[in-house]
């Protein structure tokens, strides 16, 4: 991988501000960022707004479009897009989550979707847009199916985790479910039939290498077969699986640990994010974004990580979010608690 | 607010110049130094915060002291470790709370803060200390109104 080798920095493009609290999360629009429709993004913040912020085609710079605002009554945690674009959920401490659509240009509050006991902490839509999941402090994560008429139906509740749960992310490719939480574990469920109950068919804790502290995100790369995980252990951790051998059929493929990125971060660690080309961010609380990849030479022990670039105080505040632009650009967008999001590129030094 | 007029101790004189310094958006450096100065002024503030459940300070009550207070001026890292009145205190997550929303009223918001019960001091240590450091559970705790309003008497009902 050409990476390794060039000399690399992550350039500051913009700074975005409006957000009168900490920023909690961003989405990246996954429709745009073709290249002739500019690029969306939204954000969440304890300001108990979204705001949506698109790149002007002559500027080249990103604005305000829109604050989604007088909805959530407390923090809003999360929130992502379906995977037309076309809608977006949002997770909020008032324990609502609720579905926005783009009706030219202004967004509306179709759906509001009720159930948790208490803060609503991440969302998530399936690749394929017919399922939607919701986590949170009452330890519980929803499967929602989504109707038509942006109806909601709450499928299946489930329960197992002993703890708060931060995150929810759907598999890249397969209707596989990733959550983790402060309870130290990643818990993934499936359901073997179409029309079948899900069940937690493993969970990886620090008993088979797992994390010893919460455990905040976790992301896939593009092929669906590695997993990172980061954690308040201040370690980011690699799994993988036999992704083909699952895809054709032959039951469930479990997830192993392929290595452990420690010595990195001295400050729990909120959010990773791994990019099409295979670079994975993290943001922690030391206000610095960490970019690894994987080496060239792999050891008996299979492949290993390196750091690419360290930015430090990349933001004032803890960094609670990092995601890549799903564009052609190697473009990062990072939110913080103080209030301000960035957007940075990766580029090589002259 | 006869009590704070007549109440002319040193803290909330201290405090007032505490918030000015804190508010300069002009200061010379990106990292203001802390001098001992304010680490004393903080440690005051701080031991002055009521307990929750009793008319004392924290102070009195030898929950804080200035020992239990470390900063670390260079890496911008507070450490602050109290030690609640009995192992099994109720209050020790509410008076983390108040130790968490006091300082980040006094101090620049770079700086990093750690909060621990004082080791062997209570029955669910790893406990109380996880939640206090988890960061989004203080962020949701603090906007629960009833456990704000517990707070908010903690720290300002000197004031009243």
């Amino acid at each position: 991988m050409e990476l390794l080798d060039a000399n690399l920095e992550l350039k500051e493009i913009q700074k975005l501000q409006g957000h009168t609290d900490r920023v909690w999360s961003l989405a990246w629009n996954p429709a745009t960022s073709a290249a002739d429709v500019p690029s969306v993004f939204a954000s969440c913040s304890g300001d108990k707004t979204v705001r949506i912020w698109e790149q002007s085609p002559s500027t080249r710079s990103w604005d305000c479009k829109a604050v989604l605002e007088e909805t959530h009554t407390r923090t809003v945690r999360s929130c992502a897009w379906s995977p037309s674009g076309k809608l977006l959920a949002t997770a909020s401490f008032d324990a609502t989550t609720a579905i926005w659509e783009n009706v030219g240009g202004d967004f509306e509050c179709v759906s509001t979707l009720e159930g948790h006991e208490n803060e609503v902490k991440s969302v998530s839509w399936n690749a394929s847009g017919s399922l939607l999941v919701t986590c949170g402090r009452d330890k519980t994560v929803w499967i929602w199916e989504v109707m038509p008429g942006n109806e909601f139906e709450c499928i299946q509740v489930l329960q197992g985790h002993t703890q708060d749960v931060k995150m929810v992310r759907w598999h890249p490719t397969m209707d596989i479910l990733f959550s983790c939480s402060y309870d130290n574990t990643i818990k993934v469920w499936w359901s073997e039939d179409d029309d079948g109950d899900w069940s937690c068919v493993q969970t990886l804790g620090e008993s088979n290498h797992g994390h010893s502290s919460t455990v905040w995100s976790l992301d896939f790369n593009a092929k669906g077969d590695k997993l990172v995980t980061c954690s308040d252990d201040l370690t980011l951790k690699i799994w993988e699986a036999d992704i083909p051998r699952m895809q054709s059929g032959d039951g469930y493929a479990p997830w192993n640990h392929l290595c452990t990125l420690s010595g990195y971060h001295d400050r729990t660690i909120f959010s990773v994010h791994w990019s099409r080309e295979g670079i994975i961010a993290s943001g922690a609380a030391d206000d610095a974004v960490r970019l690894f990849a994987q080496s060239k030479d792999g050891s008996m022990n299979g492949p290993s990580y390196q750091l690419l670039l360290k930015k430090e105080k990349a933001h004032d505040m803890d960094i609670n979010s990092v995601q890549w632009c799903p564009g052609e650009k190697r473009l990062l967008a990072s939110a913080s608690d103080d209030g301000t999001i960035k957007v940075w590129e990766l580029a090589t030094l002259s | 607010m006869t009590l704070g007029l007549i109440n002319a101790n040193p803290v909330v004189h201290a405090k007032k110049e505490r918030v000015a310094r804190t508010e300069d958006p002009h200061g010379d450096d990106a990292v203001d130094p802390l001098e001992i100065y304010d680490i004393l002024l903080l440690i005051l503030i701080l031991l002055d915060i009521r307990d929750p459940e009793h008319p004392y300070s924290l102070e009195q009550l030898s929950v804080l002291s200035e020992e239990s207070i470390t900063v670390d001026e260079k890496l911008g890292r507070i450490l602050i470790t109290f030690t609640p009145t009995i192992q099994h205190c109720s209050m020790a997550t509410v008076i983390g709370l108040c130790l968490r929303v006091k300082l980040k009223e006094c101090f620049p918001p770079h700086f990093k803060v750690d909060i621990k019960v004082a080791p062997g001091s209570h029955a669910d240590e790893e406990s109380v200390n996880k939640l206090l450091n988890d960061k989004e559970r203080v962020a949701a705790a603090l906007e629960n109104p009833n456990l704000r309003q517990l707070v908010d008497e903690c720290l300002y009902s000197n004031e009243l």
